[in-house]
Order: structure tokens, then C-alpha cells, then sequence
């Protein structure tokens, strides 16, 4: 048993475990009841699944063919950076457009700065009115 | 053995992208379809990679890029779209 069948085994291994990975985040954007608990699976556990299958592609091929991809390093580099930035904005954009919460969802920080922020600001309006 | 693994990820992948479309032909709001959209394209970046290890060539390396940049601007400008109603804002003086 040699390097390349041993290479050849991991690479199989890792390109299963990231395909489950995204199956996963698959049922997880079927099956949570609201957006922003559906960009959490669609973001992340996504985003880890295709990680791992371009690991699993840049090992099989620095052992058979012997070459180091930089394509594939600026790849993985790519989606680790771009994925979840996009989940967030996407996630900004419903909660600003009123897309609703989840009937039983108890917490809701944001609203709560928004309301401490719209105090603040009606008070300095106040003192600003006061002072001239 | 290695055949096995390969076909058997290819097609997990690919019932994973079937079963993403329902979420973006029924998505209740318009942010469930975009986020639906971005995870098929982030599950085609694995899909190419996988067909590149099982053609064992690297022709296909560089499609990995460019869906990967196109799914990327494809969301931001979306999601800008969905919050400011314009893609390209014109007038800057805010």
C-alpha cells in the first residue's frame, strides 16, 4: 500500500464528510422556521462542507499529480472569507425590510438598541432646543 | 473503493442542491430566496471540485473561482437592492 492509495482514501473520506456537511445545512434551510435561523445553517455549515471537499481536492491532487494548486488555496480562501458576509447581509436586509421573527422567538436585541438609540438622539434634539 | 466514495458524494451533493430549490421555489419572503440562491451556489463550487477529482484534470479549477465570485456579487447586490431599493447609487452626498 502506497502514498497515493493511502491519499486516495482520505481524499474519499473528506469529500463524504463534506458532502453530508451540506446535505445537513440542507435540511437545516428546509426545516427552521424563520430566516435568520435559516441563514445560520445555510451560512455555516455550508460554507465548512465545501471547506472540506476543496481540502480533500488539493490533497488528491499534491499526492497523485504532485502539483500545488493555487487556485484551489485562493478558492478556499474565497468562500472561508466571502460566505458568511454574505449570510449577514442578506440577514441586515430582512431585518430591515420587516421580514417577520419566528412566532416564538422571546429576544430581539437589535429592536432593543434601536429604541435606546432613538431615545438618546430625541434627548439631544431636546437639549440642542434648549440651549439656542 | 475511491469510485465508490466519489459517486456516492456527487450524488449527496446533489440531492442537497434539489433539495435547496424547493426553499427557493416556496421561500415565504424574498431573503429566504437569495439566501436559497447562495447556498446553490456555494454547493456547485463543491460539485466542480468533486467532478475535477473524479475526471482527474484541472481544467475545471477555474469555474471554482468564478462561481464563487459570481455567487458572492450576485448576493450583495441583492441584499442591497432588498434594503435600498437601487443597486448602484448615484447620488452620494448622504
Amino acid at each position: 500500500m502506497n502514498v497515493i492509495e493511502i491519499a486516495k482514501i482520505v481524499v474519499g473520506i473528506l469529500l463524504v464528510i463534506g458532502s453530508l456537511l451540506s446535505l445537513l445545512s440542507t435540511y437545516g434551510l428546509l426545516r427552521l422556521p424563520d430566516i435568520y435561523n435559516r441563514s445560520h445553517a445555510a451560512t455555516k455549515a455550508a460554507t465548512l462542507g465545501i471547506m472540506s471537499i476543496l481540502v480533500g481536492a488539493f490533497i488528491f491532487f499534491y499526492f497523485v499529480d504532485g502539483l500545488i494548486s493555487a487556485k484551489l488555496l485562493l478558492g478556499i480562501v474565497f468562500v472561508f472569507i466571502t460566505a458568511p458576509v454574505g449570510g449577514h447581509l442578506i440577514a441586515r436586509a430582512a431585518y430591515r425590510t420587516q421580514v417577520p421573527l419566528w412566532e416564538k422567538t422571546i429576544k430581539d436585541d437589535l429592536k432593543r438598541d434601536d429604541l435606546k438609540r432613538d431615545k438618546r438622539m430625541t434627548k439631544k434634539l431636546k437639549k440642542a432646543a434648549e440651549n439656542q | 473503493m475511491f469510485e465508490m466514495l466519489l459517486m456516492t458524494s456527487l450524488i449527496l451533493i446533489a440531492v442537497s442542491i434539489l433539495g435547496t430549490f424547493y426553499r427557493v421555489f416556496k421561500g415565504p419572503s424574498t431573503p429566504d430566496r437569495v439566501i436559497a440562491l447562495d447556498t446553490i451556489g456555494v454547493n456547485i463550487i463543491g460539485l466542480v471540485a468533486i467532478l475535477s477529482v473524479m475526471l482527474n484534470t484541472q481544467a475545471f479549477l477555474e469555474v471554482i473561482l468564478l462561481i464563487g465570485i459570481l455567487s458572492f456579487i450576485g448576493t450583495i447586490s441583492f441584499s442591497k437592492f432588498l434594503e435600498r431599493g437601487e443597486v448602484i447609487e448615484r447620488n452620494r452626498n448622504r
